[in-house]
């Protein structure tokens, strides 16, 4: 641009207060500090320490854990900025970035809303009214009947014009209710009939719409980017096919075995939408595309930057945190559409706290362990959390997002296994693994995505008990991992003592010395490994090893019921949680993580492949079942079995049951006042109060039978 | 090139230096016969003394160990093994006591004693071995249990009882209960060190019978295990012959009734682990109790220490294979000691002994060596080394290899007596820490002035091919036989040449026997047979165990001048 614009001449932000948390704040940051803008963080009471926080230049405490009170209360938010002087909000996703309400708020303050305009919001956010938008824009629609004639032939003629299948569906509620796929006309009818029933029952109204029933869907959305002076382009598609509930886990870009043209026509579908509702800033439009037939239908469109966003920076090289600042400073696209590149191939990997096995809830818990890959140029980690932080139960469960680029599609796919492989999460059920499995199945490394994916390839990806061959192989490595976690827990048993006060220097450090000393005779100890077994539904395995240590400072270990005969493995220590382990002539990287929970010791190892979680459990030392020692009963040995005794000579205050009531173990009978201090005298077992004869204010002597319980 | 030839030589000359400044030689010729003959007949002692060893670590047999493990219980050695911290070392003292010392065997006396570090506390532990005779105690059994506690107060080490024993071994109740140093001796100990607050501590993990009971009830603090723990002084048969009273052994004793009712014991553990648990729980908390002054001269520990410069394995090629043949003791020096360092003292007066100064993981220490015959001026400088240490508070290490002090007229008028004298009153009021390893003969008075059992080392340890006796075999069949002959000639009894050489073979015989590292071993005159490879670690733990009590000025009595 070699002369200056008068819009150049604005006043450009310099501040940014960014109403989101997690990764997304902490990508927004990144950008920001890029360009020179400081920027202020907001957070819930839950955030106080979160790595998104720590990252803000300034840290407005917005409220209670709940977002409703906190990151979805705009008035609180708009307040912060305003207080720290920040001159636009920046929303992220999810929240508030898609609050007509919000943007039009910010804007009545004087605040720059970093997003599209509050009508566009507006417009799109209305699902039926944008497809009547886009419907006059010539976008092309998902072939239906939405009208108002409700007359049983009429329908089956509608029906007919759109073909089979076809989906009937109530126009109102929603959750799948009195939904049907009809897939020949002369099923159309009981099934109509069907939905109208059903829908009157559920929501009142029975009116029923028909849509083309797409079979083999694939989502694939473009980014589109517009800016104040009315210009619109997209920056190609991403892929979102693979999605488990609904949510996308992998998505890439450029969409895998397109055509040119379906890529440039997906394109200007998309750049046509954004300007029927005179768009600005970053949005995507959402098209379902029929794989059968290959036409493309408009879905909706998100007004928002998307999770997603990273595949489309890597293939355009572009930055388009700093697009969506430089388009609400006023400035024009910084490339016009024939200038936008494209490079390579992308994908993104979502890694979340969730139970895979237990259909992908959310799962909540402490990173005890959180090693992400390196990052390059050619692989990002977006993340929001840091080792030690908790997975809470009010937000999304989202832990990193992993994005890698190739040159092509087939090596940007080596990347990304190799770099999920390399993914450390321990402390929190994740769904690595799963996504490993994603990226290793066959159709997909062909490029052959549609939203069934999951639910098609099930028996791929998912353990199936009966798989014998498998479950055999998953036995071999897991046994060869117990052997490696044996020696290296060893090492790092030792390298510790080396650290403590007693064992490093002076006096004691001959008795720490590798390996430990025995008068003629070697250490020898058994560890025991409990292993989660998913091909066992009978579920743990337990392995027992024991481990020799060797003059040489190598280990002998061997593992109890046949099979693998001792194996002589060598370690070397190369940081607290990595090792290089050599065993049978192999050497091989292992890294470890060990952490306690509820009494367990948790012990995650990777190394080659594989990943595998050992709990061992610890001694007593914390239990606190240790009732004996607790329980101060008064049962004695003089009286019947179950009789209680007065603890000390003592005043009766009260009493609290009944002779004859039946009560819990350890529930008060009565209370004895003695030396100035209130004794509590509990049911020492489960059963009905015998004997209970003695009242308030009476004195009762030293060891005197109060009553009995009998089971 | 020139610079390369010169800082060669520069290398060299560093090289020479480094040798001048006490860094001892190898020493070892290792393509002589005598040191492959070494080495085999070393090689040879080693794998019986290993036959042995395995032997006493299978305990009671494979029987009695299943048994025990029936009962969820675990061996003495991994009792110690959990008790320890974890990956940390263990010098487990007298393993061969009781070998071939009654008609039955008794694997390491049935009691398992030896010190490890808990929670960076090194502790004394004796545990009864219940696979043994049910843990019973035979006299050896007692003997052995006392020299742990010897050691303990010697060194002010924390004392851990692991009980699982039967109490005294009824059929030889003689020669265990009456004596000063028998079965009461074990509480009568327990009680002194506690008053000089060195902690003792009890696990209750099995039986715990009559006179055994006391070492739960005289111990600072007792834990009991549910189940298998119980302490009576009358078990249930003799109750029931006593009184009629019949009661299971739980309820008389168990875990229950002494951490509830009777106050005999303090924690209750649901099981062996978690016993063990609380036993480490309880040194953590001893903060320092019997620890005062700790450090106090003691200072000079240096934490970066050196290796020495040559194979330890090589001590098992040193000791000749022919006792008559004498060898350089530096030689083991130099594997014992930090970088082969040995600063000597008076190095050209008394060769026969070697003093000197060196240290051990850091640990300063002096160390007497014997290098042939002790003659007048050998035993005077074995004095003053040892006046010498004993001001400065370094502790001695004697590495005895003695045939004793030199005997004939010219010694006799040279006052060698006197001279043995002043070396004996040294050692035996030398205040510093002492450990003695004999690493060849052990006979007559070169015992007594290398400091033998009599003169109460913190340690003593033997190698294999050690031997103890008041003079050589030979030396003693011929005495014995001239006196023998003299009584028969005055009683007009003609001797054949026959039946004297058959009388001394027969003295010969027994002096060979009673003179074996097994035989003293078996007895407790030694601490234990160690692998020569092993004597540097031994060294050091005994020196670092004995390190744990603060320093002592030494007085020495009348040195007859």
């Amino acid at each position: 641009k070699s002369h200056v614009r008068p819009d150049d001449q604005q006043q450009r932000i310099e501040k940014i207060l960014i109403a989101n948390r997690g990764e997304i704040a902490c990508r927004v940051m990144k950008t920001a500090k890029r360009l020179g803008i400081r920027t202020v963080a907001v957070y819930s009471d839950a955030d106080r320490d979160s790595l998104h926080v720590k990252s803000a230049d300034e840290a407005v405490n917005i409220g209670p854990p709940p977002a409703r009170l906190s990151y979805l209360n705009g008035s609180s938010i708009v307040e912060a900025a305003i207080r720290t002087g920040a001159q636009a909000i920046h929303p992220g996703y999810g929240f508030l970035s898609e609050s007509a309400d919000f943007a039009q708020l910010c804007e009545d303050k004087g605040l720059t809303f970093i997003g599209p305009p509050a009508s566009a919001i507006r417009d799109m956010g209305d699902k039926s009214a944008s497809k009547r938008i886009m419907g006059a824009a010539g976008v092309p629609l998902v072939p239906g009947y939405h009208g108002n004639q409700q007359d049983i032939d009429f329908m089956k003629s509608e029906a007919d014009k759109i073909g089979y299948p076809i989906l009937i569906k109530p126009t109102h509620g929603g959750g799948g209710k009195g939904m049907r796929i009809v897939q020949s006309p002369n099923e159309f009818v009981d099934s109509f009939l069907g939905a109208q029933r059903e829908a009157a029952a559920s929501f009142g109204i029975n009116t029923i719409l028909l849509e083309k029933y797409i079979t083999q869907p694939r989502h694939i959305e473009v980014q589109i980017f517009g800016d104040k002076h009315g210009n619109v382009l997209h920056l190609y598609e991403r892929d979102c096919s693979l999605q488990r509930r609904h949510q996308k886990i992998i998505e890439e870009a450029p969409a895998p075995n397109v055509t040119d043209d379906f890529r440039s026509l997906v394109g200007q579908a998309a750049v046509s939408a954004a300007k029927a509702v005179s768009y600005h800033n970053a949005g995507t439009v959402e098209f379902i595309v029929d794989t059968v037939s290959g036409e493309f239908y408009f879905m909706e469109m998100n007004t928002r930057l998307q999770v997603e966003h990273p595949v489309t920076e890597m293939i355009v090289g572009q930055d388009l945190v700093e697009w969506q600042i430089r388009v609400a400073n006023g400035e024009p696209l910084p490339l016009s559409q024939s200038e936008v590149p494209l490079l390579g191939h992308a994908f993104e990997a979502r890694i979340y706290a969730e139970n895979v096995p237990k259909g992908f809830l959310p799962a909540t818990g402490i990173l005890h362990h959180y090693r992400p890959v390196p990052v390059s140029p050619a692989v990002r980690v977006e993340t929001g959390v840091q080792q030690g932080d908790t997975v809470s139960m009010h937000y999304d469960p989202m832990i990193a997002k992993l994005v890698v680029w190739g040159e092509n599609r087939a090596a940007a796919l080596v990347k990304l296994k190799n770099c999920l492989f390399n993914f450390q999460v321990a402390g929190v059920p994740n769904n690595i693994n799963f996504l490993q499995k994603l990226a290793n199945h066959r159709a997909f490394g062909i490029g052959i995505v549609e939203t069934h994916f999951i639910e098609q390839h099930k028996d791929d990806l998912f353990v199936d008990p009966s798989q014998s061959v498998l479950a055999k192989e998953a036995n071999s490595a897991v046994r060869f991992s117990a052997v490696l976690v044996a020696a290296c827990i060893c090492v790092k048993e030792h390298s510790a003592l080396k650290e403590s006060p007693h064992g490093g220097h002076g006096l004691l450090s001959p008795w720490y010395a590798h390996p430990p000393f025995r008068v003629h005779h070697h250490v020898r100890r058994i560890m025991e490994f409990e292993w989660e077994n998913e091909y066992d539904s009978s579920g743990s395995k337990l392995f027992r090893l024991s481990v020799t240590y060797q003059p040489d400072g190598n280990y002998l270990i061997e593992m109890g019921e046949g099979g693998l005969h001792g194996s002589e493995v060598k370690v070397a220590c190369l940081s607290e949680h990595d090792f290089r382990v050599e065993s049978d002539g192999v050497s091989t990287d292992v890294s470890l993580a060990v952490y306690t929970k509820d009494g367990i010791k948790h012990i995650h190892a990777w190394h080659g492949l594989h990943h595998h979680h050992f709990r061992q459990k610890l001694g007593r030392e914390l239990s606190d079942e240790d009732e004996t020692q607790h329980k101060t009963s008064y049962v004695t040995a003089a009286g019947p079995p179950g009789s209680v005794v007065a603890p000390m000579a003592g005043l009766v205050v009260k009493v609290l049951i009944e002779d004859g009531t039946k009560v819990e173990e350890g529930q008060p009978i009565l209370v004895l006042e003695a030396m100035k201090m209130e004794h509590v005298v509990k049911a020492p077992s489960a059963g009905t109060v015998h004997g209970l004869k003695v009242t308030a204010g009476q004195q009762v002597s030293d060891g005197c039978v109060l009553f009995r319980v009998q089971g | 090139r020139t610079a390369s030839v010169l800082k060669a030589n520069s290398v060299q000359l560093l090289h020479r230096r480094a040798f001048c400044l006490g860094v001892l030689p190898d020493g070892l010729d290792r393509n002589s016969e005598a040191f492959v003959r070494n080495s085999q007949v070393m090689e040879g002692m080693i794998s019986e003394l290993q036959t042995h060893i395995e032997k006493v670590l299978a305990g009671g047999g494979a029987e009695a160990v299943k048994r025990n493990s029936s009962r969820n219980k675990l061996l003495p050695r991994e009792r110690i093994d959990r008790l320890i911290d974890p990956g940390s070392s263990f010098l487990e003292l007298s393993q061969l006591a009781g070998h071939e010392l009654y008609e039955e065997p008794l694997p390491s006396g049935g009691i398992i004693t030896g010190i490890g570090p808990v929670h960076g506390r090194l502790c004394m532990f004796v545990a009864n071995d219940p696979t043994v005779k049910g843990g019973t105690y035979y006299p050896i059994t007692i003997k052995k249990h006392l020299r742990a506690q010897e050691i303990a107060a010697q060194c002010k080490l924390p004392c851990i009882y692991l009980v699982d024993s039967g109490g005294a071994f009824l059929p030889k109740q003689a020669e265990v209960f009456p004596d000063k140093e028998n079965f009461g001796r074990i509480f009568y100990n327990e009680a002194i060190m506690s008053a000089e607050g060195i902690p003792q501590i009890a696990l209750v993990l099995g039986s715990c019978t009559a006179g055994g009971a006391y070492i739960p009830a005289m111990a600072d603090e007792s834990i009991m295990v549910k189940g298998n723990g119980t302490i009576f002084l009358a078990g249930p048969p003799l109750v029931k012959a006593a009184t009629g009273e019949e009661i299971s052994a739980e309820d008389l004793g168990g875990a229950a009734v002494h951490c509830k009712t009777s106050g005999v014991s303090d924690y209750f553990a649901q099981d062996e682990l978690h016993g063990l648990c609380l036993g480490r729980n309880i040194v953590k908390n001893l903060h320092m109790a019997g620890r005062q002054g700790i450090m106090n001269g003691f200072q000079r520990i240096n934490p970066e220490y050196k290796k020495p410069l040559y194979d330890v394995k090589e001590l098992r090629s040193i000791a000749p294979a022919d006792l008559k043949q004498s060898f350089d003791i530096r030689s083991i020096i130099a594997r014992i000691v930090d970088g082969s360092e040995f600063d000597e003292f008076k190095k050209l007066y008394g060769t026969t002994l070697v003093t000197g100064f060196a240290r051990i993981y850091g640990q300063p220490v002096g160390i007497i060596g014997n290098n042939g015959i002790l003659f007048n001026e050998s035993a005077l400088k074995g004095a003053h080394f040892i006046e010498l240490c004993t001001q400065r508070k370094i502790p001695l290490v004697f590495l005895q290899n003695i045939t004793g002090f030199m005997v004939g007229s010219r010694s006799e008028a040279n006052g060698i007596a006197k001279s043995g004298a002043k070396m004996v009153m040294a050692v035996s009021c030398a205040k510093v820490p002492k450990v003695t390893i004999i690493v060849g003969g052990s006979f007559g008075a070169g015992n007594y002035a290398m400091c033998g059992r009599a003169y109460s080392p913190n340690f003593m340890f033997l190698w294999p091919n050690a031997r103890i006796s008041v003079m050589g075999g030979a030396q003693a069949a011929g005495v014995l036989s001239q006196i023998e002959k003299a009584n028969k000639k005055k009683q007009g009894i003609q001797w054949t040449r026959e039946e004297e050489e058959m009388f001394k073979a027969k003295v010969v015989e027994a002096y060979e026997r009673e003179g074996s590292a097994y035989y003293s071993t078996a007895r407790l005159w030694d601490d234990g047979v160690i692998d020569p490879a092993d004597t540097r670690k031994v060294v050091g733990f005994s020196i670092s165990a004995s390190l744990n009590r603060p320093p002592e000025d030494t007085k020495y009595g009348v040195f007859r001048m």
